[in-house]
């Protein structure tokens, strides 16, 4: 059994002018241990799959459907109490702005402690004792000055590792990092993503990274879902999706995005464009939802929606024209 | 040889902060201190940092958005940095600005018509009314968007599209000079890719000038000629592009490049994690101001502050290590 598996999952808001499909149908799970990274522009769903699984959505007029199965339990059939005892405790998330997810008037050690206290029932001197230890951990030097310090003491790179030792406290089943490191500059990212990979291997969470750079996926994941447009357009072993992208939206992904080196190479080329914008939520959209920005649209794709088809051992996509490598039996 | 159309001459910016009953408390930010560099007709120069390094403050500084602490700048062999207000003003004509944020940098209250014809009528560009309207035509053609838009308000359009007009607001005045202050740092990806072959088409047929600004080192790497790493208010490395992205002369620029996550699954890398953070502009440290995160730090980097200087044709960097006997300089071998 999966640890999370996610099936059907669609998440709606109610606006004045018309129900917005912000995550429409979409399925996936995560094993014990491993690392899937969600990946997909902005509007595309990604964090709100990711506050689903925590119902982090307001209700109304946010409204969750389908079936969020943690160990084999229906997230969505627990009553807000039972909830609460699975946020922070079997899952946890960090955020991507660490300056607005900490509380501004208590102190570090105060916010480490109530996870702590709340979930793991320990008193007061015992919950400090294991808040230090968590710092220790997260690599933040001089603890014990720090717990007395309050967020805005600390620069935004000790502010994520406060997050994360927070996440980490009650040693969650699952991490769900949302942008976790989109607010940081690069060095400070790359010390985090460092952080990140010697933690997993030590606490053995399994993790959802949601980002937009294929280059932190790339290094972190083992498994990519990518989303467009509300849905789950391909999945795939980290090294198979960069090898051979299927979906025409995740290769015009990769051709946007310029690589570092490219000068060296010799030949500069022009970044290959996806023409065009994301499609509004609101409408129905009765076909492929990238029909409209992709080149090798036909009337099929225009009128029936591609369904998420086994391209290769593992490999996902939700194209009608997508290559399909020969399947064993 | 002919003069370069901006130079830029031992540059700072230094902001002062006053706290505290009686000014106690009171502190300097030394946001930018002692740059210089020159661009060419024609050229960009990329300049690139963490937050805090003072790269915007310069090209704000450049723009004349806030007067300067001390240094020179100089556009076409005339100093623009100390002229009054009027004398200055034909001068902006000649160096524009296109903003991060095109949500921000767009007046809700005005059509995209009247966002264009601005700078046109301000600077007295168009013969007669007509010729106004063909202009703002022509500057939609331009950046690739309808020509009906113009009667549309900012609020209609995507966050690509209003970088486009953005872009063509800045067009409008005919600038020699485009400052693009992370322009396409809030884009998403592929709408990032647009506008990124805009700005390089636009540069290549007007013959543009660009300072641009970017913390992004692959679109830098995809966009510039030369490039300019700052770090705590100095730059560190200036060179041309491929020389400074295949053998970096200051271990700042070297850590930069490798922190760079490569969207390679399992390639094998050797990445330098700086420890710590960047330190606090308002009291730099002493002697080389890397040298507190720097993994080839020795005694003389704490006291004396590194010049920058050539260390190849064209290849500046600010670094005691070149000083060293090759065989024990870190940083040689990159070559």
């Amino acid at each position: 059994m999966p640890l999370l598996e996610v099936e059907n999952l669609q998440t709606h808001f109610r606006t004045p002018d018309g129900v917005n499909r912000a995550v429409d149908g979409v399925s996936f799970h995560v094993e014990e241990g491993e690392t899937l990274a969600v990946v997909g522009e902005s509007g595309c769903g990604k964090s709100v799959t990711a506050n689903s699984i925590l119902r982090l959505i307001p209700e109304p007029p946010g409204k969750i459907a389908g079936s969020i199965r943690f160990r084999g339990i229906d997230l969505l059939q627990l009553s807000d109490k039972e909830m609460r005892r699975v946020r922070g405790n079997d899952i946890s998330m960090i955020f991507q702005e660490p300056m607005t997810s900490l509380n501004p008037v208590l102190t570090v050690g105060r916010q480490l402690g109530e996870t702590l206290r709340l979930h793991q029932r320990v008193s007061r001197r015992e919950a400090d004792d294991r808040a230090q230890e968590m710092l220790q951990l997260v690599g933040i030097p001089e603890t014990k000055r720090r717990l007395d310090e309050y967020p805005h003491q600390l620069s935004g790179g000790m502010r994520q590792r406060v997050m994360i030792a927070i996440a980490l406290s009650c040693r969650p089943k699952l991490l769900i990092a949302d942008e976790p490191t989109t607010a940081l500059d690069v060095t400070i990212q790359a010390q985090i993503l460092d952080l990140m990979k010697d933690l997993k291997s030590k606490v053995g969470a399994a993790i959802i990274l949601i980002t937009h750079d294929l280059g932190i996926v790339a290094e972190v994941a083992e498994r990519v879902m990518v989303m467009y447009a509300g849905r789950k357009v391909e999945e795939a072993p980290v090294a198979q999706l960069y090898r051979s992208p299927r979906h025409p939206y995740t290769q015009g992904l990769f051709g946007a995005v310029p690589k570092l080196g490219s000068s060296l190479s010799g030949q500069q080329t022009k970044l290959a464009e996806i023409p065009g914008v994301v499609p509004s939520l609101k409408q129905r959209i009765a076909g492929c939802v990238f029909a409209s920005r992709c080149a090798m649209a036909t009337d099929l794709c225009r009128q029936s929606a591609p369904a998420l088809e086994i391209k290769a051992p593992g490999h996902f996509a939700a194209c009608h024209y997508a290559p399909k490598e020969a399947l064993a039996a | 040889m002919t003069r370069p159309l901006l130079e830029v001459n031992d540059l700072k910016k230094h902001f002062y902060l006053h706290s505290g009953p009686f000014g106690a408390g009171a502190a300097t930010v030394y946001a930018v201190d002692g740059v210089s560099f020159n661009i060419d007709k024609g050229e960009t120069l990329a300049l690139v940092g963490e937050s805090g390094c003072g790269k915007s403050t310069v090209g704000r500084c450049i723009l004349r958005l806030f007067g300067i602490t001390a240094g020179q700048v100089v556009l076409d062999g005339k100093r623009i940095d100390d002229l009054s207000a009027g004398a200055l003003r034909p001068l902006r004509r000649r160096v524009q600005v296109v903003f991060q944020d095109p949500f921000s940098s767009l007046n809700p209250r005005m059509r995209v018509r009247d966002i264009l014809a601005e700078p046109i009528r301000n600077f007295r560009l168009a013969k007669s009314g007509s010729d106004l309207e063909a202009r703002v035509e022509r500057l939609m053609d331009v950046v690739r968007l309808p020509r009906d838009a113009v009667k549309r308000w900012p609020h209609e359009f995507s966050g690509g599209q209003r970088q486009r007009i953005g872009i063509a607001r800045a067009l409008a005045a005919e600038p020699d000079l485009i400052v693009c202050d992370e322009a396409v740092s809030a884009l998403d990806v592929s709408v990032k890719a647009q506008i990124v072959n805009l700005l390089h088409d636009l540069q290549q047929e007007l013959g543009l000038a660009m300072l641009f600004i970017s913390h992004d080192l692959a679109i830098v790497e995809h966009m510039t000629h030369r490039v300019a790493v700052m770090y705590l208010g100095k730059i560190v490395e200036l060179a041309p592009k491929r020389p400074i992205f295949a053998a970096p002369k200051h271990p700042y620029t070297q850590a930069l490049l490798s922190a760079v996550p490569v969207a390679e699954p399992g390639a094998a890398r050797q990445r330098i994690i700086l420890k710590g953070d960047v330190p606090s502009p308002i009291n730099p440290p002493k002697g080389c101001r890397f040298h507190t995160r720097c993994p080839y730090a020795f005694d003389r980097c704490r006291t004396e502050e590194p010049p920058l200087r050539p260390t190849a044709a064209g290849h500046l960097a600010a670094c005691h290590l070149h000083d060293l006997p090759a065989a024990q300089n870190p940083l040689a071998s990159a070559a």
